[in-house]
């Protein structure tokens, strides 16, 4: 090529060709590119105008263009393809590939969550419809419950109301306790089903603890008697203990409590077959200094003993049967009891210092010598719904609730419970509890108080406890001792004798016993003791004989040994265990034969004001021909402050109550010679008629009939009958010599209460 | 003054732990007050008189030919009733037992018991006698005390 410069046109040639193909190169990114231009002017046979007319290149992608030269005449294309045929796109192909692949997992993605988003609707759905349906069941669990329990409660009630009115006949002192026994258990049967509705409020989470003062002995007593038939039965010791430094009336939740010591007392009596059920109550301060050391010393130089005696019959526990927790052993008993009664220095100032805080903290031990419990259960005996072996529920009966409530139970009174357990050997259950102190504010009404008026007549009295088993003889003294009745022990019975004999040694003092209490174990091995009790003699002053009651304690006790203590001398009554002051009390009124006081309960009115105020200066008058009977009678009558006038025959009671006579009642004895108590009741109601039609008749009017209230006197209550007494126009009897409640009950029916004026 | 009391209260203790007395002879001695102050002496004088015109009649019903079991019974009855009024427990259970035997109409029986009865009559009756000695000794020492001034 050539160009010449300077003014001229400038001209060069240009290979067109490689211009072309450079060109299209660089554009084509590099890749060549074949080019032809053809005059189509005839459509069929194209002309090339340029370009190579045989190379073919990739005749697949073509691409064509319309040429203008300015030639009107002529048309020319431009037709150009790539040289070389395109390679198959690998990026674009494995783009696409990898998009759709892509595309498939994000699919495939959506569609599980999809999927997921479904099921949980779903199983929300179903969540929904379960809630509702458990919800349902719960309702109609608890509607069920609140039925059954007041299908329950409907019959309970008639056997309590028929308790109590049996509890208002005369019944003797023994017969008394039996009733008040059953009361009691059928209280406490309520009160169960009244905590089964509660069980609902615990499951909500909603419950509450009462604050109220309860007195704690007697809760254990209940808890007692609710099991002494089973224990006897059983032929097992079961004894409770309660510190004397526990105060008598503490502030807390007296059910609740209940409910805990049921539910120990009734594990222990379930899985024990023989020994004893021992419950204690301590001040919690108390047990660790002396435990620590005991159990060293166990540890240490008593170990040989334990091994030596396990299984065996010696040792110094309740029943004599070893029990799972050494650290209640005799010796550790020995030592608390010891403390209370001499050191009361360190342990007052630890009452003190939680007075301050009002707030006393308690320990329960509930042992027994059961089956225990196996080591791998353990651990799992506080879950709710388990029990220690999946057969225990088919053996031994029960749902395995009782013990996680009681540990819900103790941890909301701010303890805690835990246990000890030998398989074999036996269980010691002990929890922990917080309770207020109560102060004796004189506003609080004592009403609330459950406290139990025990009876006060055998205050001073002096007795002697006969039992091989110290541990036993302890608590022996502890329920004479909430009598009033001051104890000593004995482990034998010629050493009692030697106590109480006139030849005593001068350091023990001359102890006269009122009473000796001889367990039945104690008596069976040493016999001629008796005889040697009887030969003492007893005589002082040259006029009395002061020979004391001898009264057996047992377990059981078959009809031979009864007869053989009969004829060795002790008394017709035998006290049964376990143990409940009220009950000792109530045969010790029956041997003593300290009469039928009662107990001022909330059954019985308060006995001499009630009669009192129905017969406060009502006109009495007592028919009966034996003078002493009447003297008695009319002075009972008297005391009531009746005013009262008496007769010694039918007759002249008929002469004393012609008409107009002012005589509000008449009480007539039934048996008297000539005219007996029911002819001159039929004559003084013929009296009566008469003068009634008299009086009606006069008037025109009808005016009220005159009837005079006639109860009878009878000795013989329980063969007297009361329509025999209703047939001669009677309005009832009454025993003879008064009996307060009695009496109370037959004149309340036709005497109202007045207010009475103070004694003059 | 103090050993009076214990052994007044002994005493009585040991009657009552004998069977002598029962509770209805604690009711008695609640009747007494100040309004009558010896009502107890006061009735148990008029049951020792009582007993004894029974105790009497029976043992004479009892020397009769031929015995009338009936009266004897009836007078049983009367004393059974007074003794059970007075809380003489002893003796009201001796009256049972003789009823039985008045019933069955057995002489040797109501024999025997009518020596028993007398027996216990003048067993309770020798003891109340020395309780209200003892009573009245406490009484009168405690006016000399007063009185001393």
């Amino acid at each position: 090529m050539n160009f010449l410069i300077g003014g001229r046109y400038v001209g060069g040639s240009f290979d067109v060709e490689s211009l072309v193909e450079n060109l299209l190169g660089q554009l084509a990114g590099h890749q060549a590119i074949l080019v032809n231009v053809y005059d189509v002017t005839n459509s069929s046979d194209p002309l090339i105008m340029y370009g190579n007319q045989y190379e073919e290149g990739d005749v697949s992608l073509v691409h064509e263009s319309k040429l203008d030269f300015g030639d009107p005449y002529r048309k020319h294309q431009m037709i150009c393809r790539y040289h070389q045929k395109a390679p198959p796109n690998w990026t674009a192909l494995s783009t696409a590939i990898l998009f759709f692949v892509i595309l498939l997992l994000i699919g495939y993605i959506l569609y599980g969550a999809g999927n997921h988003i479904v099921k949980v609707e779903d199983d929300f759905h179903e969540m929904q419809e379960l809630k509702v349906r458990a919800e349902a069941a719960d309702v109609a669990k608890s509607q069920f419950l609140a039925t059954v329990s007041h299908e329950i409660r409907t019959p309970m009630n008639g056997i309590l109301g028929m308790l109590g009115l049996l509890l208002r006949t005369e019944l003797n002192s023994t017969q008394r306790d039996y009733a008040q026994t059953a009361q009691a258990c059928g209280k406490a049967l309520i009160a169960l089903i009244n905590e089964v509705l509660d069980r609902a409020k615990i499951e909500a989470g909603k419950l509450e603890l009462e604050a109220v003062p309860f007195d704690l002995r007697s809760i254990l007593d209940d808890v007692l008697s609710l099991f002494s038939e089973k224990s006897r039965h059983k032929g097992l010791e079961l004894a409770v203990f309660v510190s004397d430094k526990v105060p008598d009336i503490v502030m807390g939740d007296p059910g609740r409590f209940r409910q805990i010591v049921t539910n120990l007392v009734g594990n222990s009596v379930k899985f024990t077959e023989r020994g004893h059920i021992f419950v204690k109550v301590h001040l919690s301060e108390n047990r660790k200094p002396v435990t620590n050391g005991k159990h060293e010393t166990y540890r240490n130089g008593g170990s040989e003993e334990v091994v030596h005696a396990s299984g065996g019959y010696n040792l110094k526990t309740l029943s004599g049967y070893e029990a799972a927790d050494e650290r209640n052993n005799w010796d550790n008993f020995n030592h608390l009891i010891a403390d209370e009664e001499f050191f009361c220095d360190a342990s007052t100032k630890k009452v003190a210092s939680n007075e301050f805080y009002e707030q006393v903290t308690l320990m329960v031990c509930v042992e027994d010598t059961g089956i225990g419990i196996p080591f791998s259960a353990q651990d799992r005996i506080f879950m709710p719904f388990v029990q220690a072996d999946s057969s225990t529920s088919r053996n031994y009966g029960g749902t395995g609730i009782g013990l996680s409530i009681s540990k819900c139970l103790v941890e909301l009174m701010g303890g805690q419970i835990n246990f000890i357990s030998r398989p074999q050997v036996g269980s010691t259950f002990s929890f922990t509890a917080d309770f207020g102190i109560f102060k004796k504010n004189p506003i609080t009404e004592v009403k609330k108080v459950n406290y139990e008026d025990l009876p006060s007549s055998f205050r001073g009295l002096k007795a002697v406890v006969v039992d091989g088993k110290p541990v036993r003889a302890a608590v022996t003294r502890y329920h004479l001792k909430r009598l009033g009745i001051q104890v000593k022990v004995a482990n034998a019975i010629n050493k009692a004798v030697s106590l109480c004999g006139k030849n005593g040694a001068s350091s023990t003092g001359l102890f006269q016993p009122d009473i000796i209490f001889v367990e039945k174990d104690s008596w069976v091995c040493g016999e001629d003791g008796i005889f040697s009790v009887r030969q003492l003699d007893w005589k002082q002053n040259g006029h009395i004989f002061k020979m004391p009651q001898m009264i057996l304690l047992a377990t059981n006790i078959s009809n031979d040994e009864f007869d053989k203590a009969k004829s060795a001398g002790f008394s017709d009554t035998v006290i049964m265990k376990p143990l409940r002051a009220s009950m000792v009390g109530a045969c010790l009124q029956q041997v003593l034969g300290t009469g039928k006081k009662r107990q001022l309960g909330k059954e019985m009115p308060n006995g001499s004001t009630s009669v009192r105020s129905l017969l406060f200066g009502k006109k009495i008058l007592v028919v009966d021909d034996n003078v002493v009977n009447r003297r008695v009678a009319a002075g009972a009558l008297k005391n009531f402050g009746a005013d009262v006038k008496c007769a010694d025959s039918g007759k002249a009671a008929l002469e004393m109550l012609q008409f107009p006579h002012k005589f509000d009642a008449c009480f007539m004895d039934i048996q008297m010679p000539e005219m007996d108590g029911f002819e001159a009741t039929r004559r003084i109601r013929e009296m009566e008629r008469t003068a009634n039609e008299e009086t009606n008749s006069e008037c025109g009017e009808r005016k009220s009939e005159f009837h005079l209230p006639i109860l009878a006197m009878t000795a013989d209550v329980i063969h007297a009958t009361y329509e025999e007494c209703l047939k001669c126009g009677m309005d009832g009897y009454v025993s003879k010599p008064f009996e307060e409640e009695n009496l109370y009950q037959a004149v309340a029916k036709f005497f109202q209460t007045k207010p009475t004026s103070v004694d003059s | 003054m103090d050993h009076l009391h214990r052994k007044l209260r002994d005493h009585e203790a040991a009657m009552f732990q004998q069977g002598y007395l029962d509770d209805q002879f604690s009711q008695l001695q609640k009747l007494q007050d100040d309004t009558s102050p010896d009502f107890v002496i006061e009735v148990m004088t008029m049951f020792f008189d009582d007993s004894e015109k029974l105790l009497n009649n029976m043992s004479r019903a009892l020397e009769q030919v031929p015995v009338n079991f009936k009266q004897i019974d009836a007078h049983a009855h009367q004393q059974k009733g007074s003794s059970a009024s007075v809380g003489a427990a002893r003796v009201k259970n001796v009256c049972g037992t003789f009823r039985n035997f008045c019933e069955a109409q057995n002489l040797e029986g109501c024999v025997r018991c009518l020596q028993q009865l007398q027996q216990e009559y003048s067993l309770l009756k020798n003891n109340l006698k020395y309780l209200f000695k003892l009573q009245q000794e406490i009484k009168t020492a405690g006016r000399s005390i007063h009185t001393r001034g």
